[in-house]
């Protein structure tokens, strides 16, 4: 076993004790560590494994784990403080250089966690995954502290924690303007615009004058703001949501188009020289051969779609809609200064979002498993 | 007489038939047919409107007279292309350009905007790529938020931006670049991560051999072959950063800018407004992909890498 210096760790326990030095909170009142035994329990418990730690580097994932643990109580203690402990809105140097010390620890802990390297591919596999998520954890926690603790108005920035509370509170709300956006104008304009820049694709594909005349016209059009033809599709189809749906159709049929086209050439001259010699026709050659070669191109533009179609429908809502949708709900409470509920819509947009994708590119590696960018992988 | 005008026939027709086989024919006869149709749809979507008009004057019409009228109404569901075009020339020549009424002044509002936040957003990507690639844990932990970042629809955060700067007292320029920045430092990230990972491992290997150390590696290996992987996403950047700026400007009923135009139209029905704007703010971003495009070309080209 390596008992090797970590300046890390080092840093961390440094930090640690110079923040029992200082009081946690200012105001008229200083609060001081041991005014507060629950936290500074845990500020212990921080303190002790760090220094364990800064004498015999962490290595392997059991050390880092138990390192981010240690963490997780010291984080939990300064979340208690900011929020029970009275320390919200007034907190002073004690404080915040604890939460740097935290970081230094958990930016060891990660670095560690990173660089494991386990033979069993579902373990391997495991903690790639805790690394992001924990990073992830660890910005909401710096969030939440650096709102509540420097007393950020709501206005500007609302706490995680309000947040999550509105986002709990007004289920009903967020269900109707999921149901609204995301269930009617995306999904069904994402149906129609996808599946009619497939079909023109193999279209344009028979004919190479098209190919030539449209493709340059295609790429060009894909690097214009369309989202401006919002306020037309509005006029045309009105405020419900097939006027949504129109400029979601707009928007995901020329990366559709784009993409197919160039995958449709994406078999070999080898592999279409097997076709012919097998006297394949033009729809045995399609459907065998070109079209599963393409797929790969076709999921990159329903991945891109996937993204471009909730933007479309939600930006498309600003131009006047129904009492409902997520694109309504954002405007008009941005309006009313209520922020935390514009941010619960956020969320709620971007899970929807990921989502989309997320299933997507599960399909895609259903579909695409042959494809090298699979086999790399391991 | 006639045995000289054949080889100018074959010419002409050489030239036609090269024409045709290249891109640029084909794609000319595309925007033939596009604004064919345009034209038609204009007639086709306007009349309906047009004869409850002509009905409610008392009006005897023929069909020339209808198509005239079609083409010509102040309010049109679908203005004809030459009315968008007469629009534009009123607005961006006859126009000065100090007038609120210029498209040149709002365009020049957006494109102020977004260049600004295209710059700052592509020297934040480039920065956060190098990082990515040389530090590890910010690859490991990072990356993965970068990307997925681009699954959240990001311009339903716009409104909220700006209201929010504008209740602590930033406004104009700075708000709708902090969006432009947002959007386009994504496809930078990614790109040179890729570019800056693009040197295959023997020349990783040469540069060992030379006892290079991580400075030398980055600035004589990787910022060089990162280039074309640089220039690809600045054109996705520039592109995107423009629709920031528009989107940008939708929320909070701004005076100026394309967005505002957007909006200004849409609330008053000018629907040959709305149209003008949208055209102006695509060659707009036509403008600034094609000089993206060429500092590629001459950059790549100077490095021995263009064709």
């Amino acid at each position: 076993m390596s008992s090797r210096f970590d300046p890390w760790c080092a840093v961390a326990t440094v930090l640690a004790i110079l923040a029992l030095a200082f009081p946690v909170a200012g105001g008229e009142a200083p609060l001081l560590w041991w005014g507060a035994p629950a936290a500074a329990g845990g500020l212990a418990i921080f303190l002790l494994t760090v220094l364990h730690f800064a004498w015999r580097r962490p290595t392997g994932a059991g050390h880092n784990i138990i390192l981010l643990a240690a963490v997780a109580v010291g984080c939990a203690s300064a979340l208690g403080l900011v929020h029970g402990g009275g320390a919200g809105g007034h907190t002073t140097f004690g404080f915040w250089l604890f939460v740097f010390g935290l970081w230094a620890a958990t930016w060891r802990g990660l670095d560690g966690l990173a660089g494991v390297r386990s033979f069993d591919a579902g373990r391997q596999r495991l903690i790639d995954l805790s690394v992001p998520v924990l990073f992830g954890l660890w910005l909401v926690f710096l969030l939440e502290v650096g709102t509540v603790g420097f007393g950020v108005p709501q206005v500007l920035l609302p706490a995680p924690s309000m947040i999550g509370a509105r986002l709990a509170g007004s289920l009903d709300i967020l269900a109707a303007d999921f149901q609204q956006t995301f269930l009617k104008a995306v999904l069904i304009g994402y149906a129609i615009g996808c599946g009619t820049g497939f079909m023109v694709a193999v279209l344009v594909d028979r004919v190479p004058f098209l190919q030539r005349g449209l493709l340059p016209l295609g790429n060009l059009v894909s690097a214009l703001p369309i989202v401006g033809m919002a306020p037309i599709m509005v006029m045309w189809f009105g405020f419900d949501w097939p006027s949504k749906a129109a400029v979601v159709v707009i928007m995901t049929f020329f990366p559709m188009l784009v993409n197919t086209v160039t995958g449709l050439t994406a078999a070999g001259a080898m592999e279409r020289e097997l076709m012919r010699s097998y006297a394949a026709g033009y729809w045995q050659t399609l459907f065998k051969l070109r079209l599963p070669a393409a797929l790969p191109f076709v999921f990159n533009a329903l991945k891109i779609n996937s993204t471009l179609a909730l933007i479309g429908a939600i930006v498309a809502e600003f131009f006047g809609t129904p009492i409902v949708g997520m694109g309504f709900r954002i405007s008009t409470e941005v309006g009313r200064m209520n922020v935390d509920m514009v941010w619960a819509e956020i969320v709620m947009a971007a899970i929807a979002g990921s989502a989309f994708y997320g299933v997507m590119a599960l399909t895609e590696r259903t579909f695409t498993f042959w494809h090298p960018s699979y086999r790399e992988r391991r | 007489m006639t045995t000289e005008a054949l080889p100018v026939v074959a010419v002409r027709r050489r030239t036609f038939g090269r024409l045709m086989a290249g891109q640029t024919g084909p794609v000319l006869v595309v925007v033939t047919a596009i604004i064919v149709l345009w034209y038609a749809g204009a007639i086709w979507l306007n009349t309906p409107w047009q004869i409850d008009l002509f009905e409610r004057g008392g009006v005897e019409w023929s069909n020339a007279d209808l198509v005239r009228a079609t083409l010509a109404q102040d309010r049109p569901l679908l203005p004809a292309p030459h009315q968008i075009v007469a629009e534009m020339r009123k607005t961006i020549i006859d126009t000065p350009i100090t007038s609120k009424r210029s498209l040149v002044f709002h365009s020049w509002v957006t494109l102020s905007s977004s260049v600004l936040g295209f710059a700052i957003g592509a020297v934040l990507g480039i920065l956060l790529a190098v990082g990515i690639v040389h530090v590890r844990s910010l690859d490991k932990s990072l990356m993965p938020w970068v990307i997925s970042s681009q699954t959240v629809p990001i311009l339903a955060v716009a409104p909220m931006v700006i209201v929010v700067l504008a209740a602590i007292g930033v406004r104009g320029l700075v708000p709708k670049a902090i969006i432009s920045t947002y959007l386009c430092f994504f496809p930078v990230t990614i790109g040179m991560v890729k570019g800056l990972r693009s040197p295959d491992p023997l020349q990783m290997d040469l540069m060992r051999t030379y006892n290079a150390n991580r400075w030398q590696t980055f600035w004589k290996l990787r910022w060089p072959s990162s280039m074309p992987f640089l220039f690809t996403s600045l054109k996705v950047a520039v592109a995107i950063s423009l629709v920031g700026a528009i989107v940008g400007e939708l929320p909070t009923g701004a005076s100026a800018g394309l967005g505002a135009r957007l909006l200004a139209g849409s609330y008053y029905g000018q629907t040959i407004q709305i149209w003008s704007a949208l055209i102006t703010a695509a060659i707009l971003a036509a403008l600034l992909v094609t000089l993206v495009a060429a500092i590629e070309r001459v950059t790549l080209r100077r490095m021995g890498m263009g064709v």
